[in-house]
C-alpha cells in the first residue's frame, strides 16, 4: 500500500462525519484529496523538499482525535502567561473548556472553524482556500482534504485589538494522531492585532500536525503574528502561512521554532498595494536530531513595496536547520527595497544547516540586498567570560542568547521571549532584557 | 597570597616558561618587565587558566590554594584577576549584564545573594564616573566597537566593581594616549590597599611613572633574572633589557 493510500484511506472512514456538509466544501475536500493522491508526499527530489525528508510523516499511520481529554491543570503548565482572547486546541480537535473568547470586543470575531463551517459563515465562503490551493503542495491539498477544525479570526475595520489573540495546539500522548488545522484571518483596514500561534503539547507525544494558514490584510492593516512552536520533539509539524497584504498594510511575522522532530514552514507574503511592508523574523533552534526548516517567499507584487527579513538559525547535536528565503520583484515593481539576512551557528561539529537564499528581480530601480552567514561560538568570548567568574555554561549561554538577540529583541511579549531564552540558553541567573536593570538605572539618573 | 614556584610551561612543545619563581604578598605591588617573547604574557595566561598553555612543572597557589586545579571561573571567584592587553569584543553581551553576572557568580561563590538591583546600580554608577565613563557604555556590548583606550577602561572598571584580591594587568599601558594612560592610572592605584595585590605586566616603564611598583622583575627567556625595586625599572629603560641579560648571565 503506498504511503499516500493510508492517509486516503484514513479520509474515506471519516467521510461519514462530512455527510451533509454544503457541497461546496464537500466540493473542495474532494479536490484537496484528488491533488494530495496526484502529487504524493514530495521527496528530496523535489526542489522545494531537498534537504527535507517527510518519510516520517508519509510512512506514519495518524489517526485522528475526537475528544479533547486535557487536564486544566496540564493546559495551564503548557499555555503562555498571557492575557488573552484563547482558542485551544487538542490534538486538532476544539476545546471550549480551555479556550476563552467570550470577552471579544466590539468588531472582533474569534471563532472555530467548525462553528463557521456549520454555520456556512460569511467568513470562510470566499476567503477559505483563496490564498492556499490545494495546487500549493501536497501539504496543503491533504490539509484540504480533511479540514474540520482550526480557527476564524476577522477584525472589523478601524478596530484595535489590544489583547492578543491566542490560537493554542496542545499535542497529546498515546496513539500517533494528525490534525489539519486551517486559520483564516482578515485583518479590516487600519485595524491593529496581535495573533499568537502557540504549538506545544506533553512530552512523549509524537503527532503530526499540518496547519494551513490565510492571512488577509486589507488597506493600512497591521498584524504582528508570533508563531511559537515548541512542540513535543516527537512530533511532525508542517505549516503552510500566505499572507497578502493590501497598500499601506504592514504584516510582521515572529517564527520561532522550537520543538518538533521536524518543522517545516513555508511562508508567503504577497504585497500588493504600494507602501505595504512586511517584517520577517526567524529564530530556530534545534538539539538532537531535531530537523527544522525554513521556506520564504517575498514577493513585491507593486512598486513602492517593502521587505525586511532576518532569519537566526543555533543548532546543536545531530540537528539539521534549512533556510531557504526567496524575494520576488515582479515585473516593473519600481522603487522597493527587500533585505534578507540569514545567520546560524552552530554548537556542534555535527549540526548542519543548508541555507539558500534567492533573489529574482524583473525591475531595475530596486534595493535589495542578502547574506547567509554560518559560524560557531567565540571561544575567545567564552575564555573572557569565564575569566570574570561567569560558569562556562553561563557563559556559552549568555553568547548563544547574544546571538539570537536581534531577532528576540523584536519580541515585544515577555512570556515569549522568556520561553525562547530558556530554551535557546537554559537557566540564566536573571533575565537576559535586564528590564529590572534598566529601569534601576533610570531610575537613579532622574 | 600568590606563589608561583618553579614554573615551566609549554606552548605548541616550546617551552616559554622555563623555572619562574614569585612570591606576591598582599599589599604589594608588582611590574615584571620584560624585552618580547620574555615569556610575560604567558606567565599572566597561565594564572588566568587558558587553554594552549600546558605546565610541565612547577606550581602556583593563590592563598594556599593549588590554582592549576581551579576551573578559570574558580581563579575568578577566588579574587583573581586578569585584565587582558586585548579585550575581545562580545557582541550582543551588555556591558551592564557582564558585570552584574560576573558580580554576582563572585557573591554566590563566597555564599551570599545577589547585590539588590539599586545598590548595585549605584555601586557601578560609583565606578563609571572615576573612570570617567558615559553610563551609556553600560547598554553597549563588550569592548564592540571600542577604541583601544575605551577597552583598556572597560577593564579596570570590571575591577572596580568586581575588587579582585590579585589584580593581573597584561600590558594595560598598551595603545593609550596620555591623558587615557592617567585615567587608567589612577583606577588602578585607587586599587591599592593591604588586602589586594596587583601585578602588572609591561614592556615599557612609562607606565611606572604613574603606578608605582614595590617590586620591578626583570623577566628574560622565561626566567626572571632581576628583581630590584622601581629605580630598576628606571635603569631599564636608560639602558634596556641586554645590559640585564649580561650582568644576570
Amino acid at each position: 500500500m503506498s504511503d499516500t493510500q493510508t492517509f486516503l484511506d484514513t479520509l474515506k472512514t471519516r467521510s461519514a462525519e462530512y455527510a451533509g456538509e454544503p457541497s461546496w466544501i464537500a466540493a473542495r475536500r474532494q479536490a484537496g484529496a484528488a491533488r494530495f493522491e496526484a502529487m504524493g508526499f514530495p521527496t528530496r527530489r523535489d526542489e522545494e523538499w531537498k534537504y527535507t525528508d517527510v518519510r516520517g510523516i508519509a510512512q506514519g499511520h495518524f489517526k485522528l482525535a475526537d475528544d479533547v481529554d486535557f487536564s486544566q491543570a496540564q493546559a495551564a503548565t503548557l499555555s503562555l502567561p498571557v492575557e488573552a482572547h484563547r482558542l485551544s486546541f487538542v490534538d486538532g480537535v476544539f476545546a471550549p473548556g480551555l479556550s476563552d473568547i467570550d470577552a471579544l470586543p466590539q468588531g472582533v470575531q474569534v471563532m472555530p472553524l467548525s462553528k463557521a463551517l456549520a454555520e456556512n459563515h460569511e467568513a470562510v465562503g470566499g476567503p477559505l482556500g483563496r490564498l492556499t490551493g490545494v495546487d500549493f503542495s501536497a501539504f496543503a491539498a491533504l490539509n484540504t482534504a480533511f479540514m474540520e477544525e482550526g480557527a476564524v479570526v476577522r477584525i472589523a475595520p478601524n478596530t484595535v485589538v489590544e489583547k492578543p489573540i491566542v490560537l493554542q495546539f496542545l499535542s497529546r500522548e498515546g496513539e500517533a494522531v494528525m490534525c489539519h488545522p486551517r486559520i483564516l484571518i482578515e485583518a479590516g483596514g487600519r485595524s491593529e492585532a496581535t495573533v499568537i500561534e502557540h504549538y506545544a503539547g506533553e512530552e512523549n507525544a509524537a503527532n503530526f500536525t499540518n496547519v494551513v494558514a490565510e492571512l488577509m490584510l486589507d488597506r493600512g492593516a497591521i498584524l504582528h503574528h508570533y508563531k511559537l512552536q515548541e512542540a513535543p520533539v516527537g512530533d511532525f509539524h508542517v505549516a503552510s502561512i500566505h499572507v497578502e497584504q493590501s497598500r499601506d498594510s504592514v504584516y510582521t511575522s515572529y517564527n520561532l521554532n522550537l520543538g518538533g522532530a521536524l518543522a517545516r514552514n513555508d511562508i508567503i507574503a504577497d504585497l500588493n498595494g504600494e507602501n505595504a511592508y512586511t517584517n520577517l523574523y526567524g529564530l530556530f533552534f534545534g538539539q538532537g536530531r531535531q530537523h527544522v526548516d525554513n521556506h520564504t517567499k517575498v514577493n513585491h507584487n507593486a512598486p513602492l513595496t517593502f521587505s525586511n527579513e532576518n532569519y537566526k538559525g543555533i543548532l546543536g547535536d545531530r540537528a539539521h536547520g534549512v533556510f531557504n528565503g526567496r524575494v520576488f520583484v515582479k515585473r516593473d515593481s519600481q522603487k522597493i527595497e527587500g533585505f534578507q539576512s540569514n545567520q546560524n551557528l552552530l554548537l556542534s561539529d555535527r549540526a548542519q544547516i543548508d541555507a539558500k537564499p534567492e533573489l529574482e528581480i524583473y525591475a531595475d530601480d530596486v534595493k535589495c540586498s542578502h547574506g547567509t552567514t554560518t559560524g560557531q561560538l567565540d571561544e575567545d568570548a567564552v575564555y573572557a567570560l569565564r575569566t570574570r567568574g561567569i560558569d562556562e555554561a553561563t557563559a556559552r549561554g549568555l553568547l548563544t542568547l547574544a546571538f539570537a538577540g536581534e531577532v528576540l529583541e523584536q519580541v515585544a511579549l515577555d512570556a515569549i521571549a522568556e520561553r525562547v531564552e530558556l530554551a535557546v540558553a537554559g537557566k540564566l541567573p536573571e533575565r537576559f532584557n535586564l528590564a529590572g536593570l534598566v529601569e534601576a538605572a533610570a531610575a537613579l539618573n532622574e | 597570597m600568590l606563589e608561583v614556584n618553579d614554573l615551566h610551561v609549554t606552548v605548541d612543545g616550546n617551552e616559554i616558561l622555563k623555572g619562574l619563581t614569585l612570591t606576591i604578598n598582599a599589599g604589594e605591588v608588582h611590574a615584571i618587565m620584560g624585552p618580547n617573547g620574555a615569556g610575560k604574557s604567558t606567565l599572566s595566561a597561565v594564572i588566568a587558566g587558558k587553554d594552549g598553555y600546558e605546565v610541565t612543572q612547577g606550581s602556583i597557589t593563590f592563598e594556599g590554594q593549588d590554582v592549576l586545579e581551579m576551573e578559570i571561573e574558580e581563579r575568578a571567584q577566588a579574587g583573581l584577576l586578569l585584565g587582558f592587553q586585548y579585550p575581545v569584543e562580545i557582541p550582543g553581551v551588555k556591558n551592564i549584564y557582564l558585570l552584574k553576572s560576573a558580580l554576582n557568580a563572585q557573591r554566590a561563590a563566597r555564599g551570599e545573594g545577589e547585590m539588590p538591583a539599586p545598590e548595585f546600580m549605584k555601586l557601578v554608577k560609583e565606578k563609571l564616573q572615576f573612570m570617567k565613563m558615559d553610563a551609556s557604555f553600560l547598554q553597549r556590548a563588550v569592548n564592540e566597537g571600542f577604541s583601544g583606550g575605551e577597552k583598556k577602561r572597560n577593564e579596570i572598571l570590571q575591577m572596580l566593581v568586581l575588587q579582585p584580591k590579585l589584580a593581573m594587568l597584561d600590558e594595560i599601558d598598551s595603545g593609550l594616549d596620555i591623558d587615557a594612560m592617567k585615567v587608567v592610572a589612577d583606577g588602578v592605584n585607587s586599587l591599592r590597599a593591604e588586602e589586594r595585590a596587583i601585578l602588572l605586566v609591561t614592556h615599557y616603564q612609562r607606565l611606572l611613572d604613574y603606578i608605582v611598583p614595590d617590586k620591578v622583575h626583570v623577566l628574560v627567556d622565561g626566567r626572571i633574572v632581576k628583581t630590584g625595586d622601581a629605580e630598576l625599572a628606571k635603569a631599564l629603560e636608560a639602558n634596556g633589557y641586554e645590559g640585564i641579560e649580561e650582568s644576570a648571565a
